[in-house]
């Protein structure tokens, strides 16, 4: 059953032509990759899908409806598809453990004593109950990156969407990020990943989507795209990044 | 010189480096240069002032011991009177800037008429000197004929107050405002937050944390500026001076009342510094 289904989304910063016709479709539990160069649309689609950006034609339809419909709720779309940004996006002036539980406060009613349990279950899987208390500042970068990946998952999102999660660390601490996709991996959660980690988008993704000038130029499964490429850009990209 | 912070070069002999001594020699210099300008400074005041025509007179009816101490006690109870008057506008001032502040913020097109309030509001009372506002207010709202204790230049005097300072602090609140990222902003929709919910949990918070210096300094001239509801009667401490001095034909009274009020401004600015000085060591 295809959980997200994008059909010829186009979007225009002023004169720049963002994305150009993009269609794409994700399935229950599917997890897709999109890479391609800086600037290829890989951002501004994951903005779109969960309507931070409206875009100007085509439909974005989840579970069935759409939900690009001009003056349709954003709010109710963002409680069922989480982000998480490049730069963290923390908010510095609460604790871990604020940053996490005041979405759900806010927008979804919980009382923090009945919230107590399930945060400090979230940190703990993801190796961070001890972090609980501390400021975004007093965390190294890894450690922010996986509080905002918590962050996003106390909403108990339908399908999360990671905007190149791991490009503002330090590479010694990409691999704790990327053990925590692996795991959300094993549980069976809905993702769409813009990254620049071929090698992880080669060992988890179920599809890689390589994007030049907005649009979708190939799509299919890492194996076939990363061993068998069909299009000359995409060729002339991987024997760039690889 | 020792140096304990090369942490890494503990075994090394703690023997200075050319370069140390070189700045060890350049920081003498200038403390020595620095020293003997400002002795110099001061000898030439000492020495030429006194050498002033009117010095004398001068000393007599502004630095007079005798009623420095006769007014002090006095010119300190009245003080008392600008504190008060301070701490009654602080809370009122804080509260409307930030009501105004928020009301230029607002983007619901219904709400627009309340933009274009904050904006007129803002404009005119940073527009006019606070000195006319008091006037205005003190004189005219009492002119009605309000009765008692409506007529009192207590409340008219601090309204103006209250009404200009607001607006100073509605402008740095807002200024604070637009200085947080948007990304701050993008991350709490992305949680499903509303708009209002992401102002009052998310941008004001570290908004008002990031003025709280500025605002300071505002609140630190509006103690000064209380001194101008003397002319529309409180006996405050400046009034308070004016009264010594027709007394005793002295000028020495202006001088506590300035001695008072920078015992209080001084460290409150000192403090203010110290705080915007903490912030910017942090953000960088």
């Amino acid at each position: 059953m295809a959980k997200l289904v994008l059909q010829d989304v186009r979007k225009r910063f002023g004169q720049n032509l963002v994305l150009d016709g993009i269609e794409l479709t994700v399935s229950e539990g599917e997890m897709v990759c999109l890479i391609g160069a800086s600037g290829s649309g890989k951002s501004t689609l994951l903005r779109c899908i969960n309507l931070l950006e409206p875009i100007d034609d085509g439909t974005i339809h989840l579970d069935g409806v759409d939900i690009s419909e001009p003056g349709y709720d954003p709010q109710a779309v963002r409680t069922r598809i989480g982000i998480v940004f490049q730069s963290f996006n923390l908010f510095p002036h609460m604790t871990a453990a604020q940053n996490v539980m005041l979405a759900p406060r806010r927008v979804l009613g919980r009382r923090p004593d009945e919230m107590a349990g399930p945060v400090e279950a979230l940190f703990d899987r993801f190796g961070l109950k001890n972090r609980m208390g501390h400021y975004p500042d007093q965390l190294s970068g890894g450690q922010q990156q996986r509080v905002a990946i918590i962050r996003a998952l106390a909403m108990s999102p339908e399908i999360m969407l990671f905007d190149e999660i791991t490009s503002a660390l330090d590479p010694e601490l990409v691999g704790e990020v990327l053990d925590v996709l692996r795991q959300l991996r094993a549980e069976g959660m809905t993702m769409v990943l813009a990254t620049h980690e071929m090698g992880f988008a080669r060992e988890l993704a179920d599809t890689v989507c390589f994007l030049d000038g907005g649009r979708i130029l190939e799509r299919a499964p890492p194996a076939v795209l990363f061993s068998q490429p069909r299009a000359e850009r995409t060729r002339a990209f991987l024997s760039r990044v690889l | 010189m020792p140096n304990p912070d090369q942490g890494g070069a503990a075994a090394l002999p703690a023997a200075p480096t050319r370069r140390e001594i070189h700045e060890a020699r350049l920081r003498r210099r200038s403390g020595a240069i620095a020293a003997g300008s400002t002795l110099f400074v001061i000898a030439a005041i000492v020495v030429l002032v006194p050498m002033a025509p009117g010095w004398e007179a001068v000393r007599r009816s502004f630095f007079n011991a005798e009623v420095f101490r006769k007014t002090f006690p006095g010119l300190l109870e009245a003080f008392l009177v600008d504190v008060a008057i301070f701490l009654w506008c602080a809370p009122a001032i804080a509260l409307l800037g930030l009501v105004i502040a928020l009301c230029r913020d607002v983007r619901a097109p219904a709400l627009f008429p309340l933009r274009l309030f904050g904006a007129l509001y803002t404009d005119v009372f940073r527009g006019l000197p606070v000195v006319l506002v008091v006037y205005l207010i003190g004189f005219g709202i009492p002119g009605l004929g309000l009765p008692r204790p409506w007529n009192s230049p207590y409340i008219w005097g601090s309204l103006a107050l209250i009404l200009v300072y607001a607006a100073y602090v509605a402008e740095v609140i807002r200024s604070g405002i637009d200085s947080i990222h948007a990304s701050q902003r993008s991350a709490a929709a992305s949680l499903g937050l509303s708009e209002a919910d992401t102002m009052r949990y998310v941008v004001l918070p570290q908004a008002i944390r990031n003025v709280a210096p500025a605002n300071m300094n505002l609140f630190i001239a509006l103690q000064k500026d209380v001194a101008l509801l003397s002319f529309i009667g409180p006996v405050e401490i400046f009034r308070q001076a004016g009264v010594y001095k027709s007394l005793l034909a002295n000028f020495t009274p202006y001088v506590g009342a300035a001695l008072i009020f920078l015992a209080i401004t001084i460290p409150a600015t000192r403090y203010a510094d110290y705080l915007l000085h903490r912030q910017r060591r942090r953000q960088s």
